[in-house]
């Protein structure tokens, strides 16, 4: 049987990855999009371990809503991705510094 | 006698100054003087009446007109007392402004500031008769501080000339060291009398002589002489006595007309008639006394000798009236009030005369003030030498002018008081006498005899000056040769009466009256009297000094050259102040700018405020760079940190 403490792990270890991967990569920003969707996984599967232990559907309820935001915040992030690409035909992530007053 | 005369009295001067100064374009220049001459026309003829009503039928007047605040038990009121002092002096001040108001018609023709001029002296005028004919102290600050203010506006009246504008600023703050003394002189008069009211105050005036403050712990001072010298420090600053004397020279740059009616008849006299009405309390201190005589005998002679060398003829007068506000002083420090007020007077007329003179010979010599630049003036303007002469004999108290009179009364009553100081102040005036003489005939000598000495130009020779300048200097000349006959009732009768207090232990003029046996016997009595044949000397020196020898003088300068110089930067005084009074303050307001603003303010906290703005903001700038992972990573630690801080 597999222990709560396992899935959990396993979360904490895939976030800590995405989170990982934000700061380290600063080649391209299409991995900066794929660690986010890792994150968000990464705490879906948090909620579907707890769900599953606490025996409330809540929580997957949830990971399907949480889902669906993603898949439209991944189509958004892409565009804005392609938008980006034709402005300044880069997509290295230390080249954009434009973020700031 | 009613409050309504009264006010007349004071508000016609005002009202043709308001009416001459505010409206003097478009009432036109002959309209501003008009009306200023009527103003004043107005005052004088009202202050014959009330004299009349004073001397001759007893009258007296002390109300008040108008209660201006009330806090407390201070009351600041506008009222007017009027005895035998205010009504000579109301009757003085505006005969004098009146006749400077008619010469000023002539003197000032071509001026830009005609009527300017004519509504500064009327405001004068209505600042002097609210300072004589004021009941309390505040009313006599208030004309005090307004006389002060026209002196300044008069002196500065040529306002493009750089050595005017230093003379009126120099005035302004001299009077202003004088003010701080009288200011604290009365603050004194409230905290111990409880009132500003003359006749509340002299009625405190026993209970006052005997308190005493302690202004240094362990020195007990008597009230009285601490509030009599601070309010003599006043008198000081405006009557020009040493040493806040050094603007009264200076002053000069104003128009002659100013010259004659504010810094030799008038005005300067403030401070002795102040006195003067405050004799109830200088009466009881003898220090206070002592002080005055010291000052007024310093002056006296001191400042005549300087007359001896200056060169500009309104200088020399200048010097003169130093001279002679010293000889009241005198008179004051002796407790011979009167006698002092009476030289007040017949100075007011005779040396108003001289300088209106004066002013009448540089007209002719077209703004030539040099007198080694006249001479032989006397076939061109004879009504001018003639008032002249005569003005120049009543100064050096030539028996039968009036400055006979009053100078040998003053001479007289030092003579006769045994305050400390008064053997120095008989000997200041017994000398002052000769040299008086000596300054004034120089003077005369060089300006109307001898050979003439200004640039002859056929077309313009010099002329007697017009009707409205030569009338005066004879209306002035008629009082400055009979004014001196009131002695009698002035000096020695009692024509005063209560308006002076004079204690019985110092009454020197007591005993004078006592062998006063009418206008002749003094006369005569005056013939064989040491001030008399001291005067005569002055006159046969002058006289062998500038028209027998002209080159004695050069050679005496020349032997004296060290006196000279001594004479020539008039003992220092103006460098002193100038050195360490105004560079002090110079280099102490360059100190605090240096230190205080730019360093500290301006170094320290406004721009200190930036710079440190300014430095963190290039530390924190850095926070900012733009990269998505810095911001990302800060979003999670600050997401970590509060977890931190709100779960755990």
């Amino acid at each position: 049987m597999i222990a709560l403490s396992d899935f959990l792990t396993l979360g904490a270890l895939l976030f800590s990855l995405s989170v990982a991967g934000i700061f380290i990569n600063r080649k391209n920003i299409i991995i900066l999009l794929m660690c986010i969707e890792l994150m968000l996984l990464a705490v879906n599967l948090n909620f579907i371990a707890f769900a599953h232990f606490a025996g409330d559907i809540a929580g997957q309820v949830f990971v399907f809503f949480i889902l669906t935001v993603a898949a439209a915040e991944a189509a958004i992030g892409l565009a804005i991705l392609v938008v980006l690409f034709r402005n300044i035909h880069t997509i290295n992530v230390a080249d954009l510094d434009k973020l700031k007053g | 006698m009613n409050q309504t005369l009264l006010l007349s009295i004071v508000l016609a001067p005002l009202f043709g100054s308001i009416i001459a100064g505010l409206f003097g374009n478009q009432v036109g220049r002959v309209w501003a003087h008009r009306v200023a001459v009527y103003g004043v026309g107005i005052a004088f003829v009202l202050s014959v009446w009330v004299l009349k009503l004073v001397a001759m039928d007893g009258e007296t007047y002390n109300q008040q007109v108008y209660q201006w605040l009330q806090s407390g038990s201070l009351s600041l009121e506008v009222g007017f007392m009027v005895d035998a002092l205010t009504a000579m002096m109301m009757v003085v001040v505006t005969f004098v402004s009146l006749m400077v108001h008619i010469y000023t018609i002539g003197y000032m023709q071509d001026d830009d500031g005609y009527a300017r001029f004519f509504s500064y002296i009327s405001l004068f005028t209505f600042s002097m008769l609210m300072l004589v004919m004021a009941n309390n102290f505040m009313q006599l600050f208030f004309g005090w501080e307004a006389v002060g203010l026209v002196s300044y506006l008069l002196i500065g009246f040529w306002y493009k000339k750089p050595t005017a504008i230093f003379a009126n600023l120099k005035a302004f703050l001299v009077n202003r060291v004088g003010d701080f003394g009288f200011l604290l002189g009365i603050a004194g008069i409230l905290m111990y009398a409880g009132s500003l009211d003359y006749v509340e105050v002299f009625a405190q005036a026993p209970v006052m002589s005997e308190q005493s403050i302690a202004i240094f712990t362990g020195h007990d001072w008597s009230v009285m002489s601490l509030i009599c010298i601070l309010l003599f420090i006043g008198a000081m600053g405006k009557s020009a006595q040493v040493p806040l004397h050094v603007w009264l020279p200076d002053s000069m740059e104003g128009p002659t007309p100013i010259s004659a009616l504010i810094h030799a008849a008038t005005m300067v006299t403030a401070g002795i008639f102040m006195v003067t009405r405050m004799s109830p309390l200088f009466e009881f201190s003898e220090t206070a006394l002592s002080f005055v005589l010291v000052i007024g005998s310093i002056t006296a002679l001191f400042m005549g000798f300087l007359g001896l060398i200056q060169n500009d003829i309104k200088r020399v007068i200048a010097y003169s009236t130093l001279s002679q506000l010293g000889y009241m002083t005198v008179a004051l420090g002796a407790s011979a009030y009167s006698a002092g007020v009476f030289h007040l007077m017949t100075h007011a007329f005779f040396k108003a005369l001289l300088f209106l003179g004066a002013g009448s010979v540089i007209m002719a010599m077209h703004h030539e003030q040099d007198i080694r630049k006249m001479g032989g003036l006397k076939k061109y303007m004879p009504i001018t030498y003639w008032t002249a002469l005569i003005g120049s004999l009543a100064l050096i108290g030539f028996p039968g002018l009036s400055g006979f009179f009053s100078k040998d009364s003053i001479i007289e009553a030092v003579h006769a008081s045994e305050i400390a100081g008064s053997s120095f102040a008989y000997f200041a005036v017994v000398v002052g006498v000769f040299v008086t003489a000596l300054y004034s005939f120089r003077l005369f000598f060089l300006v109307f005899h001898g050979k003439e000495r200004f640039k002859i130009d056929r077309h313009h020779l010099p002329h007697e000056s017009p009707a409205v300048v030569t009338v005066p200097l004879i209306l002035l000349a008629i009082p400055s040769v009979i004014s001196g006959y009131l002695i009698g009732s002035m000096v020695f009768g009692d024509f005063f009466g209560s308006a002076i207090v004079v204690h019985a232990n110092h009454d020197v003029l007591a005993e004078h009256a006592e062998s006063y046996h009418g206008v002749m016997s003094f006369m005569l009595h005056g013939l064989t009297a040491l001030p008399f044949w001291l005067a005569m000397a002055g006159i046969a020196t002058a006289y062998y000094l500038y028209m027998m020898r002209p080159d004695i003088p050069a050679k005496l300068q020349q032997r004296f050259n060290w006196l000279y110089c001594i004479l020539d930067n008039k003992y220092g005084f103006d460098s002193f102040n100038q050195t360490v009074f105004a560079g002090g303050a110079r280099s102490f307001g360059n100190l605090l700018w240096q230190v205080g603003d730019r360093l500290l303010i301006d170094g320290f906290i406004v721009n200190g405020a930036a710079k440190t703005v300014g430095f963190t903001s290039k530390v924190v700038r850095h926070v900012q760079s733009g990269y998505l992972y810095h911001y990302a990573f800060a979003m999670i630690i600050g997401l970590y940190l509060l977890l931190t801080f709100f779960v755990v």
